[in-house]
């Protein structure tokens, strides 16, 4: 089947502004839009850019916009979009070149939750015990990829780009119910900043954004009740 | 710019992301460079689990682990590496824990542990339970990890710039010269760096994609391997390239062995449990390169599934409790990437193209050697995918790619904080960009005379997975030396349309194709020369293993016309070859 792929193009070393252009594209119903762009780079134009590695939803590389929402393009298949496929970068974060946003900020943000295990007693011979029910408590928070398309799709962060958004508290929640952490006081103070947990406006977007099913609003919110029983 | 340090890290994957942190807790002033984000890294698609005998839920013993990369490797292993790899194997894994790493638990809270292909109990009598694991993103949680430790240990990161060239002091290797820094090209704006530094690792992965259906990430196209190849160090047993039995039809992504470690089964188009005839006692847990010859008998023998080229995998028989809390990534590429429900329905699944066994010569010490009496190149070290230790001779046991790159990567780290405290920096290299950019400017500038990276790429993939695959024989290898060295041809033509300098994602895509070229010819031709079949490496004109002629690595040198082999002895240690039966 033909496909009306539309990209937001824009070439910096050309380009005054991002623009759309207009691609048609063979494509069969179970191809990834990532397959799409890697046909329209072969075929029709080189310089269409774009990051792209693993190509099946783990390296978290090809987060970007597809018909308005945030996807990774090597995980939604043509048949989920229809025949008109429109393709922008992640919304709120600088654009480098076509589909390639600026990262280091959303980097920076997450390194700025401590996203270490902090246990400072000496190390057992074997491993720390964790039970099954300690585990389960922070084990959807370790499904994150680092992609950004949760933070780059909340309202909250657009309207303040200082908010530390939705994947760094979800990384922070990942060790603050960790039972083998220490550091969930300093984590908390951190997030409990005005540009902090109280940013999030229970808005959904990251939930419905996130590729790997995490249930990002749940966590933020678990982080806000940690810092309310923390002051209690 | 230039930049000095003591030492520098290419690649930012499991083996590079440990020896950096190793590098740090010693005070080292290192710097990694990667081409992507660390968190990009393949290690981070590895799923099933890394391999100890941890003995969690019934015995085991780093000796028996030892056994089964030898035997599972059909002995062309070496062995004194496979020792230290299987017992620190051990330590690594509880090191992964206290740093963090969110282990499944058994329930009194130990690390969970699972079956996973090759891995036997006492010396091969039955599966044993040796792969502990995070549900089916052991990988995923490696990576994050070892990146949240480097961190912690504030650990310089040079994201998205790829390496391309390495700078030697006193000449190339094959003179004695030493490593001194590497040229890298940032992606951002073009420019290209020099990076000077008394110790420079090799962490850059594999080459998957010179085959047309690979697990592999689009990264993998062998940097490292290629650059080490081009400066005259020769590259070790390249003609072993795995197949993993399990991919997705027709696009390759990976379903775990974990699959069948937790009980999955392959049936053919009989609804018959095939590997029954191929592997009694071990069946679908037999070693990769046998359950995926089994395979392609089974397609060839008709008995694909509607009498196509693919076969089932089965896991309904385990219940949605296993299959939700230990292969939940999985099921999921099931039923994104093939549209199939593997709680109601079995799952399409044909061998893919998945692991290098070969690569840059190392000692256990993780530094690059050059000739086959082990003379070290000073500075220059390898670990991981890009590296051959070689610890998984012709075949790799699944987990073992992960036991790797944790045991070689820390002892990487290690061995280059004592170089470093050994040596002087090098003097910067005058002009050290100049040749580099000089070949990249070539391609970017060219007037297009009808040579398209994509083109030349996927004519590539076609003929080294039609004729470089499961199975080989003289015929088809003849005809790929042919085809590749016609593309090598072809490529010194090749130009692009993006004439820009930020992110010229098409110009890396290029050079890049030139590494899978040298490297694909490499294979080629140390496959043809090898007249046996061993583990992955399959000659229908050569059935049997031939241990009195072959049971020996080869080594392939770059020359003027191609590679020049040579080959070198094995280690044997503990465990005489034998006949591999399961």
């Amino acid at each position: 089947m033909k496909v009306e792929l539309r990209i937001l193009r824009y070439l910096p070393e050309r380009d005054e502004a991002p623009h759309w252009e207009r691609y048609e594209v063979e494509s069969d119903p179970m191809d990834r839009v990532l397959d799409l762009l890697i046909k329209v780079k072969a075929e029709q134009d080189g310089s269409l850019s774009f990051r792209r590695s693993c190509g099946h939803g783990i390296c978290g590389s090809d987060a970007m916009l597809i018909n308005n929402r945030n996807r990774l393009a090597c995980r939604i298949r043509i048949d989920q979009l229809g025949k008109k496929i429109s393709v922008a970068p992640l919304p709120g974060l600088p654009v480098v070149k076509d589909l390639i946003v600026d990262m280091s900020g959303f980097f920076g943000k997450y390194r700025s939750v401590k996203p270490y295990l902090i246990n400072d007693q000496p190390e057992p011979e074997r491993e720390r015990r964790q039970s099954q029910e300690e585990r389960a408590k922070f084990d959807d928070t370790t499904k994150c990829i680092l992609c950004a398309a949760c933070t780059s799709s909340c309202p909250s962060f657009w309207a303040r780009p200082e908010y530390v958004g939705p994947a760094a508290i979800v990384q922070a929640h990942r060790f603050i119910f960790d039972s083998r952490d220490e550091g969930a006081a300093e984590r908390l103070e951190i997030l409990a900043d005005e540009d902090g947990v109280w940013r999030c406006r229970t808005i959904f977007n990251c939930v419905d954004a996130c590729p790997r099913g995490i249930n990002i609003t749940r966590a933020i919110l678990e982080v806000s009740s940690a810092i309310v029983g923390r002051r209690g | 710019m230039d930049y000095s340090y003591d030492a520098i890290v290419v690649g930012a994957g499991g083996a590079g992301l440990w020896a950096a942190l190793e590098l740090a807790r010693e005070g080292v002033n290192t710097a990694v460079l990667t081409k992507l984000y660390p968190t990009r890294s393949h290690t981070g698609t590895a799923q099933g689990g890394v391999c100890a005998a941890l003995g969690n839920l019934e015995e085991d013993s780093w000796e028996w682990h030892m056994f089964d990369t030898v035997k599972g490797g059909d002995y062309l292993v070496d062995q004194d590496a496979a020792e230290v790899l299987a017992r620190e194997a051990i330590e690594t894994v509880l090191e992964l824990e206290h740093m963090g790493l969110p282990f499944n638990r058994t329930p009194e809270g130990k690390i969970d542990q699972r079956k996973f292909g090759g891995h036997t109990r006492n010396f091969g009598e039955a599966p044993v339970r040796r792969a502990c694991f995070a549900a089916d993103r052991t990988g995923h949680m490696i990576l994050q990890t070892l990146y949240q430790q480097c961190i912690k240990y504030g650990v310089k990161f040079f994201d998205e710039y790829q390496v391309v060239d390495l700078l030697f002091e006193g000449g190339e290797p094959d003179r004695g010269g030493r490593a001194a820094g590497v040229v890298a090209y940032r992606v951002a704006d073009g420019q290209l760096h020099s990076f000077s530094a008394k110790a420079v690792l090799m962490a850059t992965g594999g080459f998957g994609r010179m085959f047309r259906i690979t697990s592999n990430a689009h990264s993998l196209t062998g940097d490292g391997v290629a650059l080490c190849y081009r400066h005259g160090i020769p590259l070790q047993d390249m003609e072993f390239f795995q197949f993993h039995p399990t991919g997705i039809v027709g696009i390759g992504i990976l379903l775990s062995e974990a699959a069948r470690g937790e009980g999955g089964t392959l049936l053919n188009d009989l609804g018959e449990r095939f590997m029954a005839n191929y592997a009694p006692k071990l069946m679908e847990l037999a070693p990769r390169d046998m359950v995926s010859r089994a395979m392609y008998q089974e397609i060839r023998a008709g008995r694909g599934i509607g009498g196509k080229d693919y076969l089932y995998l089965d896991v309904r028989h385990l219940g949605r409790k296993v299959i939700e809390e230990k292969l939940p990534d999985i099921t999921e590429f099931a039923r994104i990437y093939q549209g199939v429900e593997p709680l109601k329905e079995p799952v399409p699944v044909q061998p893919t193209a998945h692991y290098a066994m070969g690569g840059i010569p190392t000692n256990v010490n993780s530094e690059v050697v050059r000739d086959d009496k082990g003379t070290v190149v000073p500075g220059l070290f390898a670990a991981g995918e890009c590296a051959c230790v070689s610890v998984h001779g012709a075949n790799r046991l699944g987990t073992n790619s992960l036991v790797e790159l944790l045991v070689f990567g820390r002892r990487a780290g290690r061995q280059m904080a004592r170089h470093a405290g050994k040596v002087e920096r090098p003097r910067p290299i005058a002009d050290a960009a100049e040749t580099v950019r000089g070949q990249l400017e070539a391609i970017r500038t060219r007037e297009d005379k009808g040579q398209k990276v994509a083109a030349i790429r996927s004519q590539l993939a076609d003929v080294m997975m039609d004729n470089v695959g499961v199975y080989r024989d003289g015929k088809l290898l003849t005809e790929a030396l042919i085809r590749v060295r016609e593309l090598k041809e072809r490529y010194g033509a090749i130009s692009i349309s993006d004439r820009g300098h930020v992110f010229n994602t098409e110009l890396l895509e290029a050079n890049e194709l030139g590494y899978l070229l040298d490297l694909a010819e490499v294979t080629v031709a140390g496959a043809l020369a090898r007249t046996e079949s061993r583990g992955a490496h399959s000659r229908e004109d050569y059935p049997e293993r031939n241990d009195a002629k072959w049971l020996k690595h080869t080594l392939a040198y770059k020359g003027p016309k191609g590679p020049t082999l040579k080959y070198k002895p094995v280690s044997i240690t503990r465990f005489e070859p034998k006949p591999r039966t399961y």
